[in-house]
Parts: structure tokens; sequence; C-alpha cells
């Protein structure tokens, strides 16, 4: 199998370097017009045929990798470091992305699977295809040459095969890391589709913004894919890490932020050049810049470049990528200059206060915040260069210079519907502001009643109430802001079709599923921003607990029941039974764990987490006491931080919403159906009779 | 001074406010400033969040914390001597010193001279837009139509 895999990836690199190659000719055959033996169509078929072929084989080299895993055959080299005999199924399959030469097969194979879809759906727009495809193939190549000749996943090792492997990395055995990693690739590979395309009709000057309509649900595909990918992160880090937070600021997490940032900016700038034609040159740098973002992101996971608690995999490949993102930076800005003129505005923005300017004030905070964190990330390496030492820069930093963008975008998020198009009178301002004003003054009151004090900004150095004090205030006014477009548009329908509110809401939904789905993805936004705004209020104590000793935390009590240890072929575990009560009665028990991985020799710490709409009582084994031999129990309480996954859901929700047609285009294509089906009929019992 | 002048001052001395504010002493002056360092034991966690089972440094530099703390020294004069003792890299975010004051003032000088490099922008878009003599209504009648329906379907 390990030769079947080598030869597989082999023949995927010829392949695609036959599509870029090919490919490359007949485009610039079709451009120039020149004709060679072949013509430039059939070649440009070849190369369409080679793509798909490239899939096939980069289909074979992954099957060859999991099939070597759960063969146990540690003669490959990769295998025996990241699997073992006694490792469960679900992650032998998850072995295939769990170290550097693995995870970029990954890569490959996901993305010779996007461009699998699209060659095979390439009657969209045969030319435009053509270019996305051959673009494609040049990043394939990449990866392609990378897997056969730097980072070789079916290199066997030297001497006897040792009977057993060393085990997965602990951190990763976790079911999340069965789903997280896959989501993270399919959003940065996915937003190697639209940048194809992007780039493909800067170079052939496409008219017109059809090549938005084309890549349109690509892009919202990824987007989503990515926006799982990182709050399943989230997740695994709260789930696994064991130090009571989701998200830490550490560089791995910061990669998988920057390209969704900029990708969140090029799905809101799209919609200008879409309506009004406005902003080419920026929709054209944001898709380069996600892509750009997206290869750095896995650069810097892999090269060793910065330090990080996320990077399972490092290795010296850091030079090939550096060459891969100068190359395509090139290419990018060589393409740009040549056909900038392509790219001309046909309207200018005519008032700071219209749906235009928010939706540009929208992306240049979007892009400032990716910037804050491109910044934070990097200025360690800028400061060993030029101090000669390096710094960290890390959640502190980001609390203070990052979390203030974030709130702006959030009080953005709020005021953009409310805008009008072209320009807002002073008028409608006064008219569509008023309600979220009202609404966010008096969440303001019952916050401050509730015991947030803002103020204490000035007297102490804890900044959480004050940015939890806005971050409630300002979700108040976007949730008004969008509660009254949706009743805005929903009365006007029940008042000409006499519908009762909850349909008419339906079908406004369905008549623009994705202006609607906007919505629906800004408030899942805000109950994400809600569930973050908690964090301010975290508790937590650490205690040695006996047997029946107990420690109290918010309005729960944990009593120890046992505490013992206990081992299987994988692991030896040490444990506690809490019983939790709340108010006197018992409620639940949690059963923490620390435990320790034979194979790898490596601990790993089981969060016990009981999960309320209103917070989590979060429990850790943090260890034993060596005097006494009784464990100690970490007990953090979370307030709202199951809003944070609920609020993933509702953007999940309205992503989807968005990717369905409106009512009036689906009806159109049924009639055109229909009408097709008729004639289709007529013709059929004519030539019967 | 001008409104406008007035309005931007009280902006400025709000950022600085938010991003300065903070350095007095208070009762939870050990959790604060054990979430202002790392852990130097490689395992990239601050330093009062650390749960790695048998950390050779966090329990010990905890312990220097709080002795730090009972010593009467300032939060300033504690992280200092950390630096000094473990290295740049214990501190979780550069202090506002020398070349590292640069990390704190980039991100929002780049956000506010954004922010008013586009509003000078489309306020100049607006005037020239402004200047430049409307065309023939006929002649526009279809295309603004077209635009209107664009920008306005429900």
């Amino acid at each position: 199998m390990p030769t079947f895999g080598s030869f597989a990836l082999l023949v995927a690199l010829a392949l695609s370097g036959y599509a870029l190659l090919a490919g490359g000719i007949a485009l610039r055959q079709l451009t120039t017009g020149s004709r060679g033996r072949v013509s430039p169509e059939r070649l440009a078929e070849t190369a369409r045929r080679a793509g798909i072929g490239s899939f096939l084989a980069t289909t074979g080299a992954a099957f060859a990798l999991v099939w070597a895993a759960f063969n146990n055959d540690f003669s490959v080299a990769y295998i025996l470091h990241h699997s073992n005999r006694a490792l469960p199924g679900p992650y032998k399959f998850a072995a295939l992305w769990s170290g550097q030469e693995g995870s970029l097969l990954l890569w490959a194979w996901l993305l010779s699977a996007y461009g699998f879809v699209l060659r095979i759906r390439h009657k969209v727009d045969v030319k435009l295809t053509a270019y996305a495809s051959t673009i494609l193939a040049g990043i394939q190549v990449f990866f392609l040459l990378l897997l056969n000749f730097a980072a070789m996943p079916f290199s066997l090792v030297g001497g006897a095969v040792p009977q057993d492997g060393f085990g997965l990395n602990p951190l990763l055995q976790y079911p999340e890391m069965v789903i997280h990693p896959p989501m993270l690739y399919l959003g940065y590979v996915g937003f190697a589709v639209p940048f194809a395309f992007a780039l493909g009709a800067l170079m052939m000057r496409y008219p017109g913004e059809k090549w938005i309509h084309i890549t349109r649900r690509w892009t919202m595909v990824t987007w989503l894919f990515l926006t799982c990918g990182v709050f399943l992160g989230a997740h695994w880090a709260y789930s696994v890490l064991g130090w009571g937070g989701y998200w830490g600021w550490d560089p791995v997490e910061n990669a998988s932020l920057m390209p969704w940032l900029t990708g969140t900016a090029f799905l809101h700038s799209v919609m200008m050049q879409e309506k009004r034609g406005m902003m080419k040159s920026w929709n054209v740098w944001l898709i380069f810049s996600t892509f750009l973002l997206a290869i750095f992101g896995t650069l810097l996971t892999r090269s060793g470049l910065v330090s990080s608690v996320h990077a399972f995999a490092q290795s010296s490949i850091g030079t090939w990528f550096w060459t891969f993102l100068v190359i395509v930076l090139a290419v990018c800005l060589f393409t740009f200059i040549l056909q900038r003129d392509h790219l001309k505005s046909e309207n200018k923005i005519e008032s700071l206060v219209s749906r235009e300017s928010s939706f540009l004030f929208n992306n240049l905070v979007l892009l400032a915040a990716c910037f804050t964190v491109l910044w934070g990330t990097l200025f360690p390496v800028l400061s060993e260069y030029v101090q000669g030492n390096k710094v960290t820069v890390g959640a502190p930093f980001y609390n203070r210079v990052a979390v203030p963008i974030g709130l702006f975008l959030l009080f953005l998020t709020g005021i953009g519907p409310l805008l009008a198009w072209r320009n807002s009178s002073f008028k409608s301002i006064r008219k569509n502001f008023v309600l979220p004003c009202i609404a966010g003054l008096i969440t303001a009151v019952v916050v401050i009643a509730c015991g947030v004090h803002p103020w204490e900004i000035f007297t102490t150095s804890d900044q959480g109430s004050f940015y939890s004090f806005i971050a409630f205030t300002l979700s108040a006014v976007v949730v008004t802001a969008i509660g009254s477009e949706f009743l805005r548009g929903a009365h006007v329908i029940a008042r000409h079709t006499g519908q009762n509110l909850f349909a008419s809401v339906v079908q406004l939904t369905r008549r623009n599923t994705r202006r609607y789905g906007g919505y629906i993805v800004h408030f899942g936004v805000v109950i994400i921003f809600v569930g973050i705004a908690g964090s301010a209020f975290n508790q937590s104590k650490e205690e040695e607990l006996g047997f029946k000793q107990s420690v109290n935390i918010g309005p729960y009590r944990l009593e120890c029941q046992s505490y013992s240890q206990d081992s299987n072929a994988n692991y030896d575990t040490e444990y506690a039974l809490l019983d939790v009560y709340r108010g006197g009665k018992k409620i639940t028990q949690l059963a923490p764990e620390k435990r320790f991985y034979t194979a790898s020799q490596q601990p790993s710490t089981i969060v016990a987490n009981h999960s309320t709409l209103a917070w989590d009582l979060y429990v850790i084994y943090a260890g034993k006491n060596p005097d006494t031999g009784q464990p100690i129990i970490k007990v953090f309480l979370n307030p709202l931080v199951a809003w944070i996954w609920i609020g993933v859901g509702v953007v999940v929700l309205g992503t989807g919403v968005a990717l369905v047609p409106n009512m009036s285009a689906a009806l159109a294509a049924s009639r055109n159906r229909a009408t097709a089906l008729a004639t289709a009929e007529v013709v059929v019992a004519r030539s019967g009779d | 001074m001008s409104r406008r002048g007035k309005l931007f001052q009280l902006v400025a001395v709000l950022i600085v406010a938010v991003l300065t504010m903070g350095s007095s002493s208070t009762a939870v002056r050990y959790n604060d400033l054990g979430h202002k360092m790392m852990c130097v034991c490689g395992c990239n966690e601050i330093l009062i969040e650390c749960n790695h089972l048998g950390c050779p440094d966090s329990d010990q530099m905890l312990s220097e914390l709080r002795a730090s703390i009972a010593g009467g020294a300032n939060d300033d004069a504690i992280l200092t001597a950390f630096q000094d003792k473990y290295g740049p890299t214990v501190l979780a975010a550069p202090m506002l010193s020398k070349f590292n004051i640069i990390a704190w003032i980039v991100p929002p000088a780049v956000l506010i001279l954004g922010i008013a490099g586009t509003s000078v922008l489309v306020r100049r878009w607006r005037l020239r837009a402004a200047a430049k003599p409307a065309s023939s209504p006929v002649a526009g009648f279809s295309a603004m139509r077209e635009r209107i329906r664009r920008e306005t379907e429900l």
C-alpha cells in the first residue's frame, strides 16, 4: 500500500502539471488567436480531464494512508509516529491530519475535490472555469511537489519495523478532532476557488459581475466551513486544554481567524459590486488576501515561525511556503497592474451616511481587526529582529486592542441595515434609530442594575465589566435593529396578503433569502458576543478534596464521593467522582480525569462540564497532592458560554437560509422546468402520432 | 477650539484611557498579575492558567508572585523583577517601553487613519459627484429604474 500511495501521488503530480501546462497553453492560444496542431478547445478539455484524473489519484493516495493506519502498517514512518494498535478507529482515521505530511495530503485531496466539482460543473461558464481550473491546477502542483519531495507521507522506516506505533498526541484524542481539522481545511482550501475565479476573471477581463454570482455559493459555503472550523477549535480548546477558556489568542488560533476576517469582509463588499458596481479592485484584493492568509496560516502552523500550543506538526517546509506565497503575490500583483483599468468603479459613494458607507467602514474595521491579529502574531518576530529578543504578545494585548475593534464592528452590524442605499435623510435615520436606541438605553440600565459597573475601568485594572457593558448594550441595539427590519417587511406582506405575522416573516425571508439570511447570521454573531461578554464574570477556585469534602462556587456545592485510578490498553487514568448540589438538591455527578497515554507517554486533561444556559460548571482534575494522596480539583463557573455555541448554530442556520434561492427565482426556475417538460411531452406525443 | 476639535480630543482621551487604564492595586492583584505573565515551562499558557501535571515552573513562579505581593512591591516592580529573572517572554504582553510601545500604538493608529482616510475619500467623491451636471433624465431613466429595482428589492 505505501508503494501504491507514493505512485498515486506521483501520478497526481503529473496530471496536475499537465492540467496547468495544457490549460495555460490553451488559454494563451484562445487569447491570442494562435492555433497549434491541437485546437485550444480540445487542449483545454484534456487539461480539464487531467484535473479530474488528478482528483482520483490524490483520493487513491489519501485512501492508502488511511488504509495503512487501520492496518497498523508501522513500516510507514508517518503511521509509526501518529498511531498505535490500541488507538480507537475514529482516531486512526484522524491520524490522516494529525501530522505534517498527512495534513498536507488532506490539503491536496480537498483541493483536488473542490477542483473536481468545479471541473464537472464547467458548463456554467466554460472559459472562466478553464481559467479557474488552470489556476487551481497550479496550486495543486505546489502541494503535490511538497508531498512528493519535501513532506512525503509514505516514507518507510529504516531497519526493523517496530511492533507498535508511538501513538497519537493525547490532545488530539478527542471527538472534535475528528471533525475540527477537516472543517478548518475545507475553509482554508475552499477559498482557493473564489480566488481562482477572481484571478481568472481579471486575467481574461471578464465582463460584468457574473464571476461573483458563480462564486457566491462557493464563498459562502467555504466561509461557513471556516466558521465551523474556528468555533469547533474553540470548543476543542475549551474541552481539552483545561484552562477554563476557549480562546487564548494563540498564533495558530489567530492564523484561522485572519482569513475568516478578510473572507467576512469580502462577503460584505461583493454586495456593493453586485448592486452598485463599486469596490471592484477592493474585492479582488480582499479575496487575494484571504487566500494568501489561508496559505500564511498553514505556514504559521507548519514552519515553527512562532511557537504555539496548537502546532502539532512543524518542520523545515517553511521555505517552500514562503516561495509559494511570494509567487502567488507576484502573480496577483502583476495581473492587477496589467488589468487594473478593467476594475474601474461604475459608481462612487455619495454620502457618509449611507448603506455603502456602512459596508465600507465594516470592511475597514474587519481589516483593522485582521491587521491587529497579524501584527500581534508577528510582533515577536519583529521584536527579535529589531531588539534581538523575543517578546510574548498574548491575551492581555488582544483584550486591550482587538476587543474594542470587535465592539466597534458589533456597533456597525447594528447601524448598517438601518441606513438607506446612496443617502440617508435625517428623518429616516431618526425613524429607524429611535427603537434600537431605546432598547440600548433600557439594556444599559438593566445591566448596571444587575451589578455590572462599567466605570470600574477607571478605578481598577479590570476592563471586563466595561467591555461587557458595551457588548450587552450594543447587542440590544443590534437585535432590535434586526427585529425591526423583519417586522417592517413582514407588516407590508401581512397587509397585502392577510397572512399572520409569522407566515409573513417566513415569506419575507423566502423572497430575499440572502438579505434575511444575512440578518439571521448577524443575530447569531450578537449571541456569540453575548456569550463572550460573560467571560468578564468568570469565577474559579482550586481545592484539595478528600472523601465527602466539598467546595462551593456560585450556587453550586461539589462534594467528593470517591477518587480512584484505572487503566486500559490506551491509557492510565486518575479521576474523582463529584456530586453536584444546587439548593441542597443533587443535580448531577461529574468525573474530571487526568489521563496518561501509554504509547506517547504524555498526560492529558479530561474536563467535566455541566453546561446550562446561565453558566458552565467546568471542573478539572489538577493532580494529586503527593503528601495526602488526595485530588486537587479546580472549579470554574463560566457564565453564558453555552450561548457562544448556540450563536454558532444560528450563524449556520442563517448561512443555510442565505444559500437557498429566492422564492421568485425558484418559482421562475420551476416554471421553466414545467414549460420544458410540457414542450417535451408535446414533442413525444407528436412523434408517437 | 472648534466643536470638531473638542470632539476629536474627547475621542482621543477615551481611546488612551481604554488602552492605558488600570494599573492601580486591588485585592485581586495576584489574579491580575498571574494573568499578565506566562508560564515558562514551554506550554505557552498564561501563568495562572497553566494546568500541567507536575509543571516544573508554575508553582514556583506563583509562590514568588505571592511573596512579591506580600513584600509590598508595586505591579510594575514585580513585572520588571520577573522579566529580569525569566526574560522578556515571561510577560504575556509587551510593556509600554522603548520599541515595545509600537506594538500597542500601531493597530489603533491604523484603524484611526483608515477611518479618517476613508471619510476624506468619501467626502471628495461626494463633492465631485455634486459638481457633475445631471445627465439627461430620459436617457438615464431606464438605467435608474434598473438600479432602483436592484437596490430596493425586498
